[in-house]
């Protein structure tokens, strides 16, 4: 009797049916895929649970009041995320262009022995302690700023509402500086490997085309990891966002809205974490939480932003974006 | 039949072997306060080389973790360095006794170039600065009671705790009953809504935002103004008297407090601007809690023992370490109020207690 002829697909089912153990695998793994999302889904309800005090009595008057007065038990987040966002800002305007003039630099310009030991220094950075750049920026970059560079830039600038008012020196200038300090080694590390994706054959061709090795870094390299770059900023961003001790030892913890720099403002991870330990009222918790809930739901919008962003601009250059 | 027998007595005295052995391990566990670990912590480690069959754990989470966890029932002693509320009192069915250990005070430290006389103050003239409405060091309130120092044209810069803190506790407190505005505008609490001012980090960062911003004006403990030398300022005491803050001057504020105060307090009591001639303002107990009826029978009497020593003989520790210790007359109500202590209604320590042994 000859065997019936079975399709590939049929062949596919029956092998199935024979290996148990790959069933097992299958529900194993499906099982490990799944406790990510389900820790992010526990922490979200965890967050909504301790924050469900405030967020009944504030409910989003919360996100638009000012006032936070632990005494009176009144509560609101504004200037918090105003400084989160403020500082963050901040640090990637400074961080952003010499991350990435450090990136180009090792990839395109830098003598080949110079590479591997000045990339080596940069991702350092990313290992120093944050209490370490807090207890710095507390007896370097402060009085550096205040005593020194201060008193040479203000005649120009005082006009800016940006740098209206005395600098104490715990501020928002203080405390965006030394976040970019530390978002630094991640957007320039991971710009670099971005950069060092792009095929050599682009490179050639702007060049033999004509174009200097400006034209060909600016019109064709960058262009061609533009996704790859925008994911190394969103990266830093995100870090910048949530970081804590640094920036509470030299932002100046105080809730109020100020344009200007020199001013000193708060973030929401810098007041949770001065606060929770000591909140004695539940409400006072509640509201802490309730702070967290909003980091929490920014750095989520900030990243749902970024990939859409990163998928907008990939289109054009979806190569440039593995490298991600 | 008789080598069951033998079984039997064998295991009976294997239990009774192990009847001790088990008592050797008495685990109690307490949480809160940090501004007395470092004298809860030296009081863990004298107690429990005494006595080897005790293992205390003290964590320092801060002084609502403290309460917080007293109130779960998740440990079996707290500590904090603001008292507990009547609502939190009503939300453990008032079970709870609040007893002071040490005394800790707060201390305005400042930073005047060309100033180095030591400036002195009073509550309203701190209530003032910290209220915005003194902004200057030239100002003339200021100078009225600092006769003979030239005070320069400086703006003030105020500096507070920016984490909430028992420190910022003791500060508010004192400011609250010296300064009826300040009472109605701001109040007492571990963190305020701060009128004006710079937050520091800690005593540290109080410390050196002070220190590193001319004209600034911050408070800090003053075990850690005495640790790191930093120069601070005398306060105006109720009898008229300016005060350099002391570990004596502390000790006398709560003798002097205690001087009108019933013997049937719960302690939960404010001692800043209290009576005495000696008396420093800004001073303050820090407390434990601990449970009215006990339900542990296995640690209950050696917890109140610890407690015990720690504010009998453990008070020779203290001034190692810059705490201030508890004046005697404290801590003959302390003993009544340990004698009260109940497990299952009858008291854990016996009338005629008088400290352990040894």
């Amino acid at each position: 009797m000859r065997a019936p002829r079975l399709s590939s697909a049929e062949r596919w089912r029956d092998l199935r049916i024979v290996s148990r153990g790959d069933a097992v695998y299958r529900v194993a793994l499906l099982a490990l895929a799944l406790v990510l999302p389900l820790l992010l889904l526990a922490i979200v309800g965890g967050l909504v649970v301790g924050a469900w005090p405030a967020i009944k009595q504030f409910q989003f008057g919360f996100l638009t009041r000012s006032v936070w007065d632990p005494v009176a038990g009144q509560f609101g987040a504004l200037p918090l995320i105003f400084g989160t966002l403020y500082s963050s800002l901040l640090a990637m305007l400074i961080a952003v262009p010499l991350a990435l003039g450090a990136a180009i630099f090792l990839t395109e310009f830098a003598p080949r022995w110079m590479r591997g030991p000045v990339g080596t220094l940069i991702e350092l950075l990313a290992g120093v302690p944050s209490v370490i750049y807090g207890l710095w920026g507390l007896f370097v970059l402060i009085p550096l700023q205040r005593d020194i560079i201060w008193p040479i830039v203000k005649p120009a600038l005082r006009w800016l509402p940006f740098f209206s008012g005395p600098f104490y020196g715990p501020s928002v200038l203080a405390g965006g500086t030394i976040l970019a300090i530390m978002v630094l080694p991640y957007v320039a590390a991971v710009s670099r490997e971005v950069l060092r994706a792009v095929p050599p054959a682009q490179r050639e061709a702007a060049l033999a085309l004509g174009a200097t090795r400006w034209e060909a870094v600016w019109t064709v390299i960058l262009p061609y990891g533009r996704a790859g770059i925008f994911g190394a900023v969103v990266l830093g961003l995100g870090r910048a966002l949530g970081e804590t001790m640094a920036v509470t030892m030299l932002i100046g913890n105080r809730h109020e809205i100020s344009l200007s720099l020199v001013q000193p403002g708060y973030t929401i991870a810098a007041a949770v974490a001065n606060e929770f330990a000591e909140a004695v009222s539940s409400m006072h918790l509640s509201a802490l939480v309730y702070c967290g809930l909003v980091l929490f739901v920014i750095t989520v919008i900030v990243n749902a932003a970024a990939r859409w962003l990163i998928w907008r601009v990939a289109r054009g250059s979806a190569a440039g974006s593995a490298a991600v | 039949m008789r080598r069951i027998h033998t079984l039997v007595l064998a295991a009976a005295a294997a239990l009774a072997a192990a009847g001790p052995l088990a008592a050797q391990n008495i685990r109690i566990t307490g949480a809160g306060a940090t501004f007395p670990y470092p004298i809860y912590s030296k009081w863990v480690l004298e107690y429990t080389s005494l006595h080897n069959n005790i293992q205390i754990n003290y964590a320092a989470i801060g002084s609502g973790g403290g309460i917080r966890q007293f109130s779960d029932h998740t440990v079996a002693f707290g500590a904090t360095d603001g008292p507990m509320t009547d609502s939190m009192i009503g939300a453990v069915n008032g079970n709870v006794i609040h007893i002071p250990t040490v005394l800790g005070s707060v201390v305005p430290t400042y930073n005047i170039p060309g100033v180095t006389q030591q400036l002195k103050f009073t509550g309203d003239l701190l209530a003032g600065i910290f209220l915005g409405q003194i902004t200057n060091w030239n100002d003339s309130r200021i100078a009225a009671v600092n006769p003979g120092v030239s005070l320069p044209n400086q703006d003030i810069v105020v500096v507070h705790r920016s984490d909430g803190s028992g420190t910022t506790y003791i500060w508010t407190d004192y400011l609250s009953k010296v300064n009826s505005e300040w009472s109605r505008r701001v109040g007492k609490a571990t963190s305020v809504n701060w009128p004006v001012g710079l937050g520091g980090q800690g005593n540290p960062g109080v410390a050196a935002t002070v220190s590193r911003t001319p004209g600034a004006i911050g408070y800090v403990e003053l075990i850690y103004a005495i640790q790191n030398r930093i120069p601070y300022g005398t306060v105006r005491n109720r009898s008229g008297n300016f005060i350099q803050a002391s570990l004596a001057s502390t000790t006398a504020a709560a003798a002097g407090a205690m001087a009108s105060i019933g013997a049937d307090t719960d302690f939960r009591i404010s001692i800043t601007d209290p009576d005495g001639a000696d008396a420093y303002p800004i001073a303050s107990f820090t407390w434990l809690l601990l449970p009215k009826q006990m339900s542990d029978p296995v640690t209950a009497r050696p917890l109140l023992e610890f407690v015990w020593w720690a504010t009998h003989d453990g008070q020779r520790f203290t001034e190692a370490l810059d705490y201030a210790s508890l004046p005697a007359p404290v801590v003959r109500l302390i003993e009544a109020r340990l004698k009260s202590i109940t497990l299952n209604g009858t008291p854990v320590l016996p009338a005629n207690y008088g400290g352990r042994g040894r």
